[in-house]
């Protein structure tokens, strides 16, 4: 190196090994540090206690047992997407599709309940349900994996445009299924009978929803760590070489990974339409696809990290909405303080990575 | 360690729904008792569900309506519950079990797609009252605590078609009515820009063709549809597409300011075109172009409704009225407006409230060129047989009377849609 080079004030050094505790204290430093730019955002801008609005953004999210069961519901719901995306991204497919598996899921979902409604019990409907979902979601995932594997195409746009596909299918069918006529929505799929919606489990609304989430994230977590399934994944993830060489066929787990990503994303459909909201509509995913990335790169695939990261994005949507109804905010208002809490709980993931070093201070080693 | 976080995790989850499933037997009876039906002035909670926030026309009118409302019937402003932007989905439904759980006995809806949600709540919270405005399945859904209300919107819209008439008639005498401006047929060239291809925004539009037909006899219209009820750009291409067609009159069923805009912009770059708005008076982004703008006056609504509350009576379960009652009205005439154009509408407003003037006269219309003399009006089952009766009787059409939501579903011989 030429030492006369002079060294910059600031240069940004990659950390290695960094203790795991070390890890979430940063991750705590931020989010209080998150909380503290808001608190000035907040009595800067819309002169209120900002201690007052915290609370209640906490009584938006678990103010009552509704509140917190909605809360659940919809975590469940992100966490379901989350890790359905985990075997995709740790394999490093970056699969941007999930909002559409989503709507084709949701459209599957949707079908069984209108067409077959009248024709078949409750577990017959939920069962058909799960399966043709999870079928639609599959196929969905699988054609831009089969292509990537076999042409190299792009999965990043390939799964993107998927999305639009399945955006104007969803617009096709809610005009096909609008009821009543002209009113360019689905309303509730069997109001009156309520065939095909998930039964309420002890006493509890969205229990099945919670329980169904929660087998599939425990399945995944031991999929992709302990079995030899999950091993190629991380193989491929890492370097494709690497598992040519040591004889995997890249191919087939692309092919085989995208359809379990996408078929779980198909089932968050089956959870959305028949699990929660009884109705489809282009607003069925609403953008929680994409939100869901997030979940599963924050929590690095893990699946019970998902849980709380998932809990608190859910959290934060549920209390701008609070602040926005209890202070007669503008929702934008709200809306910026979940930007800058995201923002620094992002950004902490920077210093976990990496570390500044300033100039004249030595290295650590 | 990080196998001990996950697990703690886990654990805390597990706990915390136990806490919940725990928590249930206790809290049942307790949301029983504080929904019994009290007189109470200040027990009487109300929930607003709003499609949008006080930025678009239609909203902002029922806000004003509600609070006008409130202070009328002393409720205080605590009392109420407001929530924006609601969408007309399964977000509805969650909003509606909120205003519940935070105590509302008395849950107001403003959009027609908000409807079967509402129902959905209705079904599941008998203690509690809920009103979906504009809304048309309260009286079949045989919920006892399911509402609908309705003003009578074609009425200010025949009127403001009459204000349209006039300025179309002045232009004519002026001779500003080009030839791009009429058909192979002679008939001149007005335009609508429309929501949705359903009754209510048929029955307006309707109700202002008519308006206008009073007035000057060979017009024919072109209705333009958004697929929306609020979107400012797909509003104004409608209209700019009416206009280049040679629309010299615009109106429309649509809640933002995007059409008037537009016109105002064809105005000052030479085309003669005039509009008439819907809710809010559209004199502030289009002073010259503007005529009127046809409004409701929803405060009459709520008022009647909070009385109701407050005295612990039902609230009848299809609510509609217009003109009569005040509310319906037409915002202040813009000054492009034709002379003599208050004391024509000051004319057809007295007939309207005296029930002289019926708007739907089988007479003056006619649908594939023959009149009209049965109609369907409500027939949900589709067996043919109207659900509550014959909509036309002694050669007029009864618009809002057997529901309060709009069914004036035929398309009349003058108004072509363009569907895609």
């Amino acid at each position: 190196m030429n030492p006369k080079v002079r060294e910059p004030f600031v240069r940004i050094t990659k950390r290695d090994g960094l203790a795991s505790w070390r890890g979430w204290l940063i991750r705590l430093i931020s989010l209080i540090l998150a909380l503290a730019v808001s608190a000035i955002v907040i009595y800067a801008m819309i002169k209120l206690n900002p201690l007052k609005v915290y609370a209640a953004m906490w009584e938006g999210a678990f103010g009552s047992e509704k509140r917190s069961w909605v809360t659940l519901r919809d975590t469940m719901m992100m966490l379901c997407i989350g890790v359905g995306l985990a075997p995709a991204f740790k394999m490093r497919f970056w699969n941007i599709g999930a909002e559409g598996q989503i709507l084709i899921g949701g459209i599957a979902t949707a079908a069984v309940l209108i067409y077959c409604g009248n024709s078949m019990p409750t577990w017959a409907l939920l069962l058909t349900s799960f399966v043709v979902s999870s079928i639609a979601g599959a196929i969905w995932g699988v054609v831009p994996a089969f292509f990537k594997a076999r042409f190299g195409t792009n999965e990043t746009l390939f799964t993107l445009m998927m999305n639009y596909v399945a955006i104007q299918l969803t617009s096709y069918c809610v005009a096909l299924w609008e009821n009543p006529f002209g009113s360019n929505t689905v309303g509730v799929i069997n109001q009156q009978t309520r065939a095909g919606w998930f039964p309420s489990l002890l006493g509890q609304q969205y229990m099945l929803n919670v329980i169904l989430v929660l087998v599939l994230a425990v399945s995944m977590y031991i999929y992709l760590r302990y079995s030899k399934q999950g091993y190629e994944i991380s193989v491929v993830g890492e370097s494709e070489r690497t598992a040519r060489y040591i004889g995997i066929s890249v191919r087939r787990v692309i092919v085989r990974t995208m359809m379990i990503s996408g078929a779980i994303c198909g089932l968050a459909g089956f959870l959305a339409v028949s699990g929660a909201s009884h109705t489809i509509s282009t607003s069925t995913a609403g953008g929680r696809g994409f939100t869901a990335i997030i979940v599963a790169w924050l929590a690095k695939f893990n699946t019970f990290v998902m849980i709380l990261i998932a809990a608190l994005l859910v959290f934060l949507e549920k209390g701008a909405m609070q602040i926005a109804s209890q202070y007669n905010l503008n929702d934008f208002a709200s809306q910026m303080i979940t930007g800058i809490i995201l923002f620094f709980i992002l950004g902490s993931e920077f210093f976990i990575n990496y570390r500044l070093v300033f100039r004249g201070k030595k290295e650590a080693k | 360690m990080k196998k001990v976080i996950a697990l703690l995790l886990a654990l805390t989850l597990v706990f915390a729904l136990a806490a919940c499933t725990a928590k249930n037997p206790e809290a049942s009876p307790s949301a029983e008792a504080s929904a019994t039906p009290s007189a109470d002035a200040a027990a009487v909670k109300i929930g607003v569900i709003l499609v949008h926030d006080e930025n678009t026309g239609y909203d902002a009118a029922h806000i004003e309506g509600i609070k006008k409302a409130a202070a009328t019937a002393g409720i205080a402003d605590d009392q109420i519950v407001w929530k924006y932007n609601v969408g007309e989905d399964e977000g509805c439904y969650d909003t509606a079990t909120d205003l519940v759980e935070q105590g509302c006995t008395y849950i107001f809806s403003d959009s027609y797609g908000h409807q079967s949600y509402m129902q959905q709540a209705a079904s599941e919270n008998a203690d509690v009252t809920f009103v979906s405005m504009t809304g048309d399945t309260a009286a079949l859904s045989k919920l006892p605590n399911f509402k609908n209300a309705f003003t009578h919107t074609f009425e200010s819209r025949y009127v403001s078609g009459v204000v349209a008439g006039m300025k179309l008639k002045e232009l004519v005498d002026a001779g500003t009515v080009a030839a791009k401006n009429k058909n192979a047929d002679g008939t001149i060239k007005i335009g609508y820009v429309g929501a949705y291809p359903y009754a209510e925004v048929v029955s307006g539009y309707t109700a202002f063709y008519l308006g206008v037909k009073s007035i000057v006899e060979n017009v024919a219209m072109t209705v333009s549809y958004t697929n929306s009820w609020y979107d400012p750009t797909a509003e104004a291409e409608a209209a700019n597409q009416l206009i280049s067609a040679g629309c010299i009159i615009l109106s429309q069923h649509a809640d933002s300011t995007g059409a008037p805009s537009a016109c105002e912009a064809a105005l000052k770059s030479g085309t003669a075109v005039y509009c008439i708005g819907y809710n809010v008076d559209m004199l502030s982004v289009a002073p010259t172009s503007a005529l009127t703008s046809s409004q409701n006056d929803w405060s009459v609504y709520y008022t009647y409704a909070f009385n109701c509350a407050l005295k612990g009576e039902d609230i009848a379960t299809d609510w509609s009225e217009g003109y009569a009652t005040g509310a319906n009205m037409i915002s202040a005439l813009g000054a492009s407006c034709a002379a003599g154009t208050d004391a024509k509408v000051a004319e057809v407003e007295a007939a309207l409230k005296d029930g002289t003037l019926n708007i739907f006269d089988c007479s003056k219309f006619t649908v594939d060129g023959a009149a009209v003399t049965t109609y369907l009006a409500i027939d949900t089952d589709g067996d043919w047989v109207g659900d509550t009766g014959e909509a036309i009787a002694n050669g007029v059409f009864s618009e809002s009377t057997l529901r309060s939501a709009p069914y004036f579903g035929l398309r009349i011989d003058g108004i072509t849609e363009l569907t895609k």
